[in-house]
């Protein structure tokens, strides 16, 4: 296993702006993730190579951070929002019915995924959009205002 | 009813992009102030007396003031833009509609404490945010407003932005630091402040996204115009944001002092149909419970609400309905904060853990009198003994739903049969 050029390439860069290696370590992270999908024993030896910082202090950072995974996950992770805005809003009713519709069990930090792979259904806590409560995340992109209706539309709709 | 300093152009969809805020007089006050000796710039920011806008609202002029004028070592510039308490979202609506503010408001501060590094931390989750504000950095520097001798002065100043990877925690200024550095995003004991060994042990200045977006117009028109707006403890205009089932949530930019209940009644036009209020948390999670009966009392300030038990904290508004239970909000909050303990601290770790505990036995029907006892221990025994502040943030809601709602509580307490 190797890190692709394209990323080798990106992360020299990052390494020459940053005053510090080891400061470049997150979106190093976010990189090589991207590329792998979660971060594994091995990616994190190379990322630890690459940047000439100590093992240790890569794995502590990957554990610390809920937003790297140390495990598959499905193609698509909803990231439901059951903080207080989100609930008064009916996130509640809205996070059931992802449960009974994909099959899986929502948790907070990392929720099941379903069989095929394609759903991992997360509870997360506030995601700095409560204006436009309930929401909630599918990999990059805010679902706003939702509906149980709207959901339905959104998980019909993706790839 | 609004007062636009900052949002005045908000309603033109040009003005988040260069050309846009071009034509809306942006980038002039970086070159006003490359005009001014660093300290005049400074003196301007104090005079502003503007607080911080991250909750802490510590004066921005001040901290800009800590640090050191004669030093070999670098100067950095951070900007907070984790925004992760709950009820909070203003600072994601600045990078949505006017990233370039933003932009020029760190370039001021970066003058004025003579920094030639800035970051911008925004939270991991802010993905198409973080793109938007990359956009823009890449504008500023493509057009001379970043990078080497900036508005074709001798004043260099690099941009980085860089991504959190969720961790509320990373929004406590120390915590953002370390996670900056590449570590865990854990908390320094303070002393030494930021201002004399921050990022890499060198003097930081740590603002919020706000604070930083508001300097150009005072850079502009000058601090002392910006303290003549709002109250004299709370001066200029605020972001407040406002979630819950009022009919027309979201960021309103008003002047410091405004009666809350206009707030809600005329700028978020009222509670939804069928709905009536209940509760208000003024200020982001932490800040303590509002009953209507001080709702009527109170006003959007630092001291207003200070006096009520509150606090404008980061100015996010949580409103609840009267038929929401309040025991129910309370322990999604103790969740909150349980699960975001970066567990240095002893008092933090297990009296976060311990306030959920107890708060999901009570919800659920199980709690016990001496609970209600438990709990008020339990807040008090984490207050001001932590390396942060989130210890407090969770003992303070604590403190205050039960201070508030106490009939709520009992009756939680109570076996069913006999109330
Ligand atoms: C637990 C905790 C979380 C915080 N989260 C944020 C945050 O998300 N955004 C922010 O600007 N400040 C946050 N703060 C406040 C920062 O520590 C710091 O005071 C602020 O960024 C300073 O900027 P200001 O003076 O412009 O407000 C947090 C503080 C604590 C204790
Ligand atoms: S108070 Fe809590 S969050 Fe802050 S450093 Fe201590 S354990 Fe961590
Ligand atoms: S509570 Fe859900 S986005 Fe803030």
């Amino acid at each position: 296993m190797q890190l692709k050029p394209e990323t080798k390439t990106k992360i020299k860069a990052l390494l020459e702006r940053y005053p510090r290696r080891q400061a470049t370590l997150l979106p190093v992270l976010h990189l090589v993730q991207e590329d792998f999908g979660y971060l594994s024993d091995e990616v994190e030896e190379l990322v630890a190579k690459e940047l000439d910082i100590p093992r240790a202090a890569v794995s502590e950072v990957v554990t610390f951070y809920t937003m790297f995974y140390r495990e598959p996950i499905g193609k698509y992770h909803i990231m439901a929002c059951h903080n207080l805005s989100c609930t008064l809003m009916g996130a509640e009713k809205l996070i059931q019915h992802l449960e009974h519709r994909l099959g899986v069990q929502s948790k907070a930090h990392l929720g099941e995924t379903t069989e095929d792979g394609r759903f991992t259904l997360t509870r997360v806590e506030c995601l700095g959009a409560c204006g436009e409560a309930p929401m909630m995340q599918i990999n990059d992109k805010y679902h706003l205002n939702l509906t149980i209706e709207k959901i339905d539309k959104i998980l019909e709709e993706l790839p | 009813m609004e007062k636009k300093l900052l949002t005045k152009y908000w309603h033109d969809p040009n003005h988040k992009m260069l050309d846009g805020y071009l034509k809306n007089g942006g980038y002039a006050a970086i070159k006003k102030a490359l005009g001014m000796e660093p300290d005049a710039v400074i003196e301007e920011a104090k005079q502003s007396k503007l607080r911080g806008r991250g909750g802490a609202g510590f004066p921005a002029g001040m901290k800009w003031s800590f640090i050191p004028k004669k030093t070999d070592k670098p100067k950095y510039v951070v900007c907070n833009a984790d925004e992760s308490e709950p009820g909070t979202f203003k600072d994601r609506e600045i990078i949505h509609k006017d990233p370039h503010s933003l932009i020029e408001g760190i370039a001021i501060c970066a003058w004025a404490v003579q920094s030639h590094t800035a970051f911008i931390y925004i939270r991991g989750e802010f993905t198409e945010e973080a793109k938007m504000l990359e956009r823009a950095i890449q504008e500023a520097y493509d057009h001379g407003y970043l990078g080497k001798g900036i508005c074709g002065t001798a004043f260099d100043l690099e941009l980085i932005l860089h991504r959190g990877a969720g961790a509320y925690i990373c929004g406590e200024e120390t915590g953002m630091l370390e996670s900056l550095e590449g570590k865990k995003g854990q908390p320094r004991n303070k002393p030494p402040f930021p201002a004399s060994e921050g990022l890499f042990q060198c003097p930081t200045v740590i603002n919020n996204v706000e604070t930083l977006a508001v300097m150009p117009w005072i850079v502009l028109n000058g601090g002392a115009e910006y303290a003549k707006l709002g109250t004299p403890e709370s001066t200029g205009t605020k972001l407040v944001g406002i979630s819950g089932p009022v009919k027309r949530p979201g960021v309103y930019e008003i002047e410091m002092g405004m009666p809350l209940m206009t707030f809600i009644n005329e700028l978020a036009g009222g509670m939804i149909e069928g709905k009536t209020l209940g509760a208000v948390i003024p200020g982001g999670s932490s800040t303590p419970p509002l009953t209507p009966v001080q709702c009527e009392q109170a006003k959007i300030s630092y001291e207003s609400l200070d006096k009520l038990g509150s606090a404008l904290g980061t100015a996010g508004i949580i409103v609840l309905p009267d038929d929401f239970s309040v025991i129910e909000a309370m322990t999604v909050i103790a969740r909150f904060y349980a699960d975001e303990s970066c567990g240095q601290c002893t008092p933090c770790r297990e009296g976060t853990g311990w306030l959920y505990k107890t708060m999901k036995r009570i919800y659920a029907g199980k709690g016990a009198a001496q609970d209600l006892q438990m709990l008020s221990h339990i807040s008090a025994g984490m207050k001001g003994r932590t390396i942060c502040a989130l210890a407090d943030a969770a003992a303070w809601p604590m403190e205050g739903f039960l201070r508030t709602f106490p009939e709520a509580f009992q009756k939680a307490v109570t076996p069913k049969q006999a109330r």
